[in-house]
């Protein structure tokens, strides 16, 4: 039998889009370049992974203006 | 909200019938040629309004009209019609587009992502953002609010025809819209503050008589596919564009709006959905409109016609109000009849 989630349990899990930000369910705050507690918000966040996002920790869709390799 | 006013003979026909006669009793004729009369369906002012008020039923309602017109069987049968000549004109429009994505190699969402950046319209946020005045942001706030104040209703419609993985994906973008738990911060409730901010009407459908045939066709187009089961697909597609072609516009209708001096509140509807977006964009176009077309590959098709429905229509948009803007004139008023008027 697998190991059943309880509801009351709280869990976080991770999802690295392609090319994108990473996704983030149930977390209840970041902790920021530099160093800042950073409540979440809703019920997931996007993480910015190019670093060039204008409102970091946060994704804010700037990765599409980048080239492809960089 | 009262039932807007008649742009033509159909309308003025049904709207007779929704304000003076009694449901059940439909006694709505067709117009003589009916439905091959419509030059352009996009841009028939008489049918995108009749259309816009027959589905508007189906949301609030109208205070001058019976509530049960919604199901009324005679209406619904005009409803129809109305919507057969405005699908194939919808098609048509998609096709080429439809064609160029559907069937191509790799994932879904990739390709949709790739699809939304190759889009080709006019920079209608840059020009929000740079140089627009205050009385062309405002036009702008206006004719949005049309969607904005019933946002992502339409797309709630689809809820109970997902399987439960995917559902449970559309909920939880759907949750945030809703403001997650906290009523000030559902997004309907965000942009009548804009409004307000802006010295604008914040009341539901308060600019319905004054907006032209392309922003009852972009309201249309959403209802159209969220309450018809078989268009589920394209109502997803529709979301997942929607949602990738958000975040960098929004950045940029923000900062219009500080360079302006609306201020802070004015602006964060827009801060709000330049992240919430950026998070939606994922799940809509990853989790829900690739799984769906994985689960089901016949699907794909219709995602792909929802989305390029929903870019064509906002390039059909920018263009129209930069074209009106360019030559000194509005799209938003009451006299206009989808013909730019001098400001």
């Amino acid at each position: 039998m697998s190991a059943a989630v309880r509801p009351d349990e709280p869990q976080v899990e991770v999802t690295l889009c392609p090319g994108g930000p990473m996704l983030l369910r149930g977390a209840t705050h970041v902790i920021d370049d530099d160093g800042r507690r950073v409540p979440v918000e809703r019920p997931v966040v996007a993480l910015c992974r190019c670093d060039k996002s204008g409102r970091k920790p946060w994704c804010d869709g700037t990765h599409k203006l980048l080239p492809l390799e960089i | 909200m009262l039932l807007p006013r008649a742009r033509g003979p159909i309308s003025t026909e049904v709207f007779a019938s929704l304000l003076h006669a009694p449901p059940g009793v439909s006694t709505v004729p067709m117009p003589p040629g009916w439905p091959d009369h419509f030059e352009d369906p996009l841009e028939d002012e008489d049918l995108q309004v009749t259309l816009w008020a027959l589905y508007e039923l189906h949301y609030k309602g109208f205070e001058d009209v019976e509530d049960e017109w919604e199901w009324d069987a005679g209406m619904l049968a005009v409803r129809r019609e109305l919507e057969r000549s405005f699908e194939a004109a919808l098609r048509t429009l998609a096709e080429p587009h439809v064609r160029a994505v559907v069937g191509g190699k790799g994932d879904l969402a990739d390709r949709l992502f790739d699809l939304t950046e190759a889009f080709e319209g006019p920079e209608l946020s840059a020009y929000l953002q740079r140089t627009a005045t205050r009385e062309q942001t405002e036009e702008f706030l206006a004719l949005r609010s049309i969607y904005h104040l019933k946002e992502s209703d339409p797309q709630s419609w689809a809820i109970p025809r997902l399987q439960p993985a995917i559902k449970s994906r559309l909920v939880e973008l759907q949750f945030d819209e809703y403001g997650g738990g906290r009523p000030e911060r559902v997004h309907q409730a965000l942009y009548a503050t804009t409004l307000e901010r802006a010295g604008l009407d914040p009341a539901y459908g308060a600019y319905i008589d004054d907006v032209p045939a392309i922003v009852l066709a972009t309201n249309n187009a959403m209802s159209l596919f969220g309450l018809h089961r078989r268009l589920n697909g394209a109502a997803m597609g529709h979301l997942g564009a929607f949602e990738a072609t958000s975040s960098l516009p929004c950045v940029r209708y923000a900062a219009g709006l500080r360079r302006l001096g609306f201020g802070d509140d004015a602006a964060f509807y827009f801060d709000e959905h330049v992240e919430a977006d950026a998070v939606h964009e994922q799940l809509a176009l990853r989790g829900i409109c690739a799984a769906l077309a994985l689960d089901d590959p016949s699907q794909e098709a219709d995602i792909v016609f929802g989305a390029v429905i929903c870019l064509a229509l906002d390039v059909r948009f920018a263009e129209q109000l930069l074209g009106a803007w360019d030559s000194d004139a509005n799209l938003l008023g009451p006299e206009h009849d989808g013909v730019p008027v001098p400001a």
